[in-house]
């Protein structure tokens, strides 16, 4: 054993000698390398936090929304029509939300007013979000006027400002008590946005969908799984277009490490010729081989992945984060509680490190096997 | 120090920051657990649908909410307003062929 080990590092010094050689060739190799990692580990890194966090936080939603259909379009649920759904069994509680958009002018924004079940303001009194807050320069106890769909002047005062950390779900939000609510948007009396459901058995939960939609033909009820699934096939989405965009860097390296690899240079064969020509074995040139594989697709690997990590979620992956998390006029600010998946980061070893350390092997134990007369000739 | 034990040091301490990763990852999600930023609580009092990403149309503020038809709105085959819908999947009923969707099932 200790025998091997001294042979092992005995290789790896030789190893070392040899990439000196072509220094700046192999530190541009390994730069490239450590970037494509880098980029790689970054994207995956940053769509699997974002995934989590929107099922983490979207868990707590609503177990069913239930929408009223009107030609195929969302309409307002009128009165009576809460009382319907009470008759349906495995329904916990029903709570009729009141809600809509607003186009800012100023800010050219749409912020969503909403009214809370509980903790309501008083009238005449808003609650903003953070991102709002940030655009129209609002404090506490400021006075702000939106100007309604009717054409009429409302003036609010900023009772308080939703805090910073829950930016994520809260940063267009306006909230408002109902009178105020009914009073800026028209909204006519008895009338709702849509229905938040609470199911007592999570296994219920289809069949009260199902019930519903028997019950309530223009009824389009809308599950808290659904939502999740819509959030995790946006992520997936996305997380498929930075790869595709990606795919040519990745092909540019294929191209670069496949030249590196399979086009053994000519000082390269005469190397193994004379190493072979005195009495290195051909298991000798390939674990000395084996380790430059290594030695350069481990280093790039572990840099890589390191740098990914601190970018994502230390530095807000300010590289990549407008393309994954989209942008919008009001951009909410929000640091990620970092999840890694070890599959995912397995599979990233997998596909950077084992092709490098192969494509590097073949062609060597090619020459390897040869006559070193004729690889020394070329 | 011969360059084997060099790059074996390195080579560990690029390890060690690879596993730092980890631990940093496990102290960050201890700090967030409980809800420490109170987005649960909030989605939970207010019965939030969505995350506020994209705010720009209705269709993209809640995704979740939105009437699959929404973002063709102004004829079937309307291209899309705004950028993010170009970023945000279309419903598989859409990219399905005809033959492979059945009657009615074109919205799911």
């Amino acid at each position: 054993m200790k025998l091997w080990l001294a042979r092992q590092r005995y290789l790896i010094d030789f190893t070392l000698a040899s990439l000196a050689r072509r220094k700046t060739r192999n530190l541009g190799l390994l730069f490239v390398y450590t970037v494509l990692v880098f980029m790689l580990a970054s994207v995956t890194l940053y769509s699997h936090a974002l995934r989590q966090e929107a099922a983490r936080v979207l868990a707590n939603s609503p177990e069913v929304i239930v929408q009223r259909m009107v030609a195929g379009r969302h309409d307002l649920i009128p009165p009576g029509y809460i009382e319907k759904i009470g008759r349906i069994r495995g329904v916990q509680t029903r709570e009729a939300r009141l809600w809509g958009y607003y186009y800012d002018a100023v800010t050219k924004a749409n912020y969503t007013f909403m009214v809370p079940a509980q903790g309501a303001p008083a009238g005449g009194e808003i609650i903003v979000g953070p991102a709002l807050e940030r655009s129209r320069g609002l404090a506490k106890n400021n006075g702000i006027s939106f100007r309604s769909y009717s054409g009429k002047l409302h003036t609010f005062v900023v009772a308080d400002v939703l805090p910073q950390a829950s930016e994520l779900v809260s940063a267009d939000l306006v909230l408002m008590s109902e009178e105020s609510f009914r009073a800026f948007f028209d909204y006519p009396a008895g009338h709702y946005t849509d229905i938040a459901l609470s199911v007592a058995n999570p296994l219920e939960v289809r069949n009260v969908a199902l019930k519903l939609a028997a019950a309530l033909p223009d009824a389009r009820p809308i599950l808290r799984e659904e939502v999740l699934r819509t959030y995790a096939s946006i992520f997936d989405w996305r997380e498929g277009i930075v790869l595709a965009l990606l795919s040519a860097a990745i092909l540019a390296f294929g191209i670069l490490a496949w030249d590196k690899a399979s086009g053994l240079s000519a000082e390269e064969k005469r190397e193994i010729g004379i190493l072979k020509a005195i009495g290195w074995e051909t298991g000798d040139v390939i674990s000395m081989k084996f380790w430059e594989g290594l030695l350069v697709s481990l280093t790039a690997f572990l840099l890589g992945f390191v740098a990914a990590y601190a970018h994502v979620f230390h530095f807000a992956a300010s590289l990549f984060g407008p393309v994954l998390k989209g942008w919008a006029v009001l951009y909410p600010r929000f640091q990620l509680t970092p999840q890694i998946d070890g599959l995912q980061v397995a599979t990233l070893f997998f596909f950077t490190v084992v092709p490098y350390a192969a494509a590097v092997l073949v062609p060597i134990w090619k020459a390897a096997i040869t006559d070193p007369d004729s690889v020394m000739r070329g | 120090m011969r360059p084997a034990d060099r790059a074996l040091i390195f080579l560990t301490l690029a390890g060690a920051g690879f596993a730092t990763c980890f631990l940093d990852a496990t102290r960050l999600r201890a700090a967030a657990a409980n809800d420490a930023n109170g987005m649960a609580t909030l989605v939970a009092r207010l019965h939030l649908t969505d995350l506020a990403l994209f705010t720009e149309a209705r269709y993209t503020r809640h995704p979740s909410q939105a009437d699959l038809h929404s973002p063709f709105q102004d004829h079937p085959q309307a291209l899309e307003h705004f950028p993010t819908g170009s970023l945000i999947a279309p419903p598989a009923g859409l990219t399905r062929t005809t033959s492979e969707v059945g009657a009615g099932e074109t919205a799911k």
